[in-house]
């Protein structure tokens, strides 16, 4: 029991939950809107998008490398797709839609893979490089404008509801977006695929030491074509709901917010220098950053406070996991003066 | 001999201008235990990368059991038993102690998914052949060198292997953990299992080798019994030098002492520290790893100051209690791991060269005269004779010995009264080791007051002008070098006449 309890404490999940149920309790207390069913249907859909980044980044970041380009590339894959259907007067469901930006972030995140998995330049350089070219393609050669006028079957699928929650009290109605059932199933899709096949497994060991994965008999490159393959397609998912849940396509939304995504997977514990941090995390991680985006206003805190308390929250909660590293490395040290005398 | 295990015939090889090996042969039979040796630069890596299916020779061919490779992969390699243990033991520390063991074996079975269960199965298997007790769940990060040496060990185990090639797996073990070892060695040995051996420690390869075959710049030069084996011999054969006893003769001492200690102290590690060293004296200070050696002389240079007692340089007491005093008292300090405290690897050698005396080199404004930088570099690198043909390469394109050259010019540059060095030649060839024990002995000669803390104990009977020995944070001795021998010293060492 003892045992459980320590490597409990030991665990960087618990520490998140517990700022989490705080800060739920602080809002719970101050605005006592909190708990409230329409409030958490609302919270639930505006992590959907950031959930749905941060699956990919996660994977990334625990193989060594930061993406910074997913943003870029999910607008212009969503870019290209809602030109290409509206410009077509597509009256069709949500199927082709999906497809379609599978098929273009497939394409893009095989662009970014290429170069990553060819050159050995640290994939935040490339990435910089690829984000910049995936804007001036939308913006230059496609010449992006905003498209106020989705298809039909985009805004469908984007108001298409689960349930809808209801606040008795204020008398506020939210829908639960079915997309949310998108990021369950990518999820639990992730979580397969990082424990129990060895593409996932793949992704910690290069995470952990390159070279011992390549001498071990890893295929070091294929792994990372494929993993920003599979990146690119989630991101581009991410950025076609977000477009659908707001029923319009705005080219540049969605640019700037790799910083708020990669900042969440490291607030969840996972080492930005790879190799370390989980799934649930990572989750939390997220989390929390968008509780703390959507949830000050009902603190009563003006909005432009809200980048003041994320830059807080980042700064503290890695300067804790930097600080446990710290104590790790000088019991190790201590146990090897033991060991020696 | 018997069937070979494999046998490697006149393998060459070049990267680009430089002939890495010449025309290089070796055999090893089942069962047999043979060391590798030479100095760094001398082919032993390009050899192995060769027999592992890294590098591609350029001619000359692999034999194993009659099968003949003039080109082998690495899963050839494998297949045909052989296992590499790197010296970083090509392991991944993020992960579990099982994990580590059942990767290579899982794809080579070419496996798309997990099982957990047969993961734990394989890897129990993989520790109880050789008797290794460990959490299968522990992160490998989190263990001991010792241990995560045997996880590697126990991964090369598990495919069949029939040649073990390790690549001075001795480098950053304690004694106790090199003795395990050798017994690990030794067992494998009774199992059939060649062990290749790279190491350049003499007392190594006499201890566990039986055979033995020596590198020096890409050519074979001999391959033999290690019984016939003696100390000059091997470092002849290494260095193609004679090195004639450099026994340290203390010429001119001065009358007045330069540093006095006395009943100095750091709570919790050592007390009660008293001695003196004179301009021209070489002060040995040895002791086991923990006796408060390595914490007396990080006090002396203000690193950890002292919290008891009084030092005094040049009959004046002093406080050292910060860098800058020690620097002030003209105090330079080479640390134990050169790497980490004393060096900037990736920056240029001539930058290293003058770090420490940018106030002698630059104007009142601050800004370096370029002219005088040029000058410093050049006197430093003649001087110590640092094998480089330009100061503007980056550090760590050096040897260890060039670097620790290049450790010694950072200091010597600032015209110092006392030199304290840790562990002066560790991880060292034996050729740099000379030229470095030659430049201390001259450095002293000529005014210099220096200390060596090591526990290579030839090297402080050899240099020193006086021993004091350490155990348990106090003075437990203080020796005259001509009056004992290295089993005398060693016992003191140990404490057995308490």
């Amino acid at each position: 029991m003892r045992k459980k309890v320590k490597s409990l404490l030991s665990k960087h999940e618990f520490y998140i939950s517990l700022v989490i149920v705080l800060l739920c309790i602080m809002i719970e207390v101050r605005s006592g809107q909190f708990f409230t069913p329409n409030n958490l249907v609302d919270l639930s859909s505006a992590l959907i998008v950031p959930g749905l980044f941060a699956i990919g980044a996660f994977m990334v970041i625990v193989s060594g490398g930061i993406d910074v380009s997913f943003p870029a590339l999910a607008s212009l894959s969503v870019y290209a797709t809602t030109k290409i259907l509206t410009d077509a007067n597509y009256k069709g469901g949500i199927l082709l839609p999906i497809v379609m930006v599978l098929v273009f972030g497939a394409l893009l995140g095989a662009f970014n893979g290429f170069f990553i998995a060819r050159l050995k330049l640290p994939t935040m350089i490339i990435t910089l490089g690829t984000s910049s070219v995936f804007r001036g393609i939308m913006q230059g050669v496609l010449n992006s404008t905003q498209i106020p006028n989705i298809p039909e079957g985009m805004k469908n699928f984007g108001n298409a509801a689960l349930f809808v929650a209801k606040n008795q009290q204020l008398g506020l109605t939210s829908r639960m977006p079915v997309a949310v059932l998108v990021l369950i199933a990518a999820i639990a899709l992730a979580y397969f695929v990082l424990r129990y096949t060895m593409f996932g497994r793949a992704l910690f060991a290069i995470g952990g030491n390159e070279t011992s994965a390549y001498r071990a008999g890893f295929n070091v490159g294929r792994t990372k074509f494929i993993l920003y393959v599979i990146v690119g397609a989630v991101s581009s998912l991410a950025g076609l709901i977000r477009t659908c849940m707001m029923g319009q396509m705005h080219p540049t939304n969605m640019l700037g917010m790799e910083m708020m995504i990669i900042a969440g997977v490291v607030l969840g514990g996972v080492a930005i220098t790879g190799g370390d941090g989980t799934l649930t995390g990572c989750m939390l991680g997220t989390i929390l950053i968008v509780m703390v985006q959507n949830s000050l206003i009902l603190l009563g805190v003006p909005t432009y406070w809200q980048e003041f308390f994320l830059g807080t929250l980042i700064i503290v909660g890695t300067g804790i996991s930097a600080m446990q590293v710290m104590r790790n490395k000088r019991r190790l040290v201590s146990r090897k003066l033991e060991e020696g005398s | 001999m018997a069937q070979s295990v494999i046998k490697v015939v006149d393998i060459k090889k070049s990267f680009g201008a430089v002939k890495a090996l010449k025309g290089v042969s070796l055999e090893i039979a089942p069962g047999e235990i043979h060391c590798l040796a030479g100095e760094n630069g001398c082919g032993k890596s390009t050899l192995i990368k060769v027999i592992s299916g890294v590098h591609a020779p350029d001619s000359g061919h692999i034999e194993f059991g009659g099968k003949v490779y003039t080109k082998i992969s690495p899963i050839e390699s494998i297949m045909n038993g052989v296992q590499v243990i790197y010296q970083d033991f090509s392991i991944f520390p993020n992960l579990t102690v099982m994990e580590n063991l059942v990767f290579n074996s899982e794809l080579k079975d070419r496996r798309k998914f997990v099982n957990w269960k047969r993961f734990r199965r394989i890897a129990q298997q993989a520790v109880d052949r050789i008797g290794f007790k460990v959490d299968l769940n522990a992160r490998v990060g989190d263990l001991s060198v010792a241990d995560k040496q045997l996880v590697a060990i126990c991964r090369a185990l598990m495919f069949n292997a029939k040649l073990i090639i390790m690549d001075e797996p001795t480098t950053a073990l304690t004694t106790k953990e090199v003795n395990a070892l050798f017994k690990i060695i030794m067992s494998l040995k009774e199992q059939g299992i060649a062990i290749l051996f790279v190491s350049h420690k003499l007392n190594e390869v006499f201890e566990i080798s039986e055979r033995f075959t020596i590198l020096r710049s890409g050519e074979k030069i001999i391959t033999g019994n290690t019984s016939e084996l003696d100390d000059k011999k091997f470092t002849y054969y290494m260095t193609g030098r004679e090195f004639e006893d450099l026994r340290f003769k203390p010429k001119n001492v001065s009358k007045e002492p330069l540093l006095e200690v006395e009943n100095l102290g750091l709570t919790g590690y050592f007390h009660d520290v008293s001695f003196s060293l004179k301009r021209g004296e070489i002060l040995g200070i040895t002791g086991l790893l923990g006796s408060g050696r390595t914490e007396l002389a990080l006090s002396l240079f203000g690193i950890h100051p002292a919290d008891q007692g009084k030092i005094r340089i040049k009959g004046q007491e002093v406080v050292i209690d910060s860098v800058e005093s020690a620097m002030k008292y003209n105090i330079g300090y080479v640390p134990e791991d050169r790497l980490s405290e004393g060096l900037f690897l990736p920056q240029s050698i001539a930058d290293n060269i003058v770090i420490s005396e940018l106030e002698n080199i630059s104007s009142k404004t601050g800004i370096i005269d370029q002219k005088k930088r040029k000058a410093e570099i050049e006197r430093w690198v003649k001087e110590l004779g640092v094998a480089t043909n330009n100061p503007a390469n980056a550090c760590n394109t050096l040897s260890g010995g060039n670097q620790q050259k290049v450790v010694l010019a950072k200091w010597l540059s600032r015209n110092l009264d006392v030199l304290i060095l840790n562990g002066p030649t560790v991880g060292v060839d034996i050729g740099a080791k000379h030229d470095i024990h030659t430049i201390l002995q001259n450095l002293a000669h000529e005014g210099l007051g220096i200390i060596i803390i090591s526990d290579d104990l030839p090297e402080i009977l050899q240099n020193s002008s006086k021993i004091i020995i350490m155990k348990n944070g106090t003075v437990t001795a203080e020796l005259n070098p001509e009056e004992i021998d290295e089993d005398k010293l060693s016992e003191y060492m140990m404490g057995g006449n308490e």
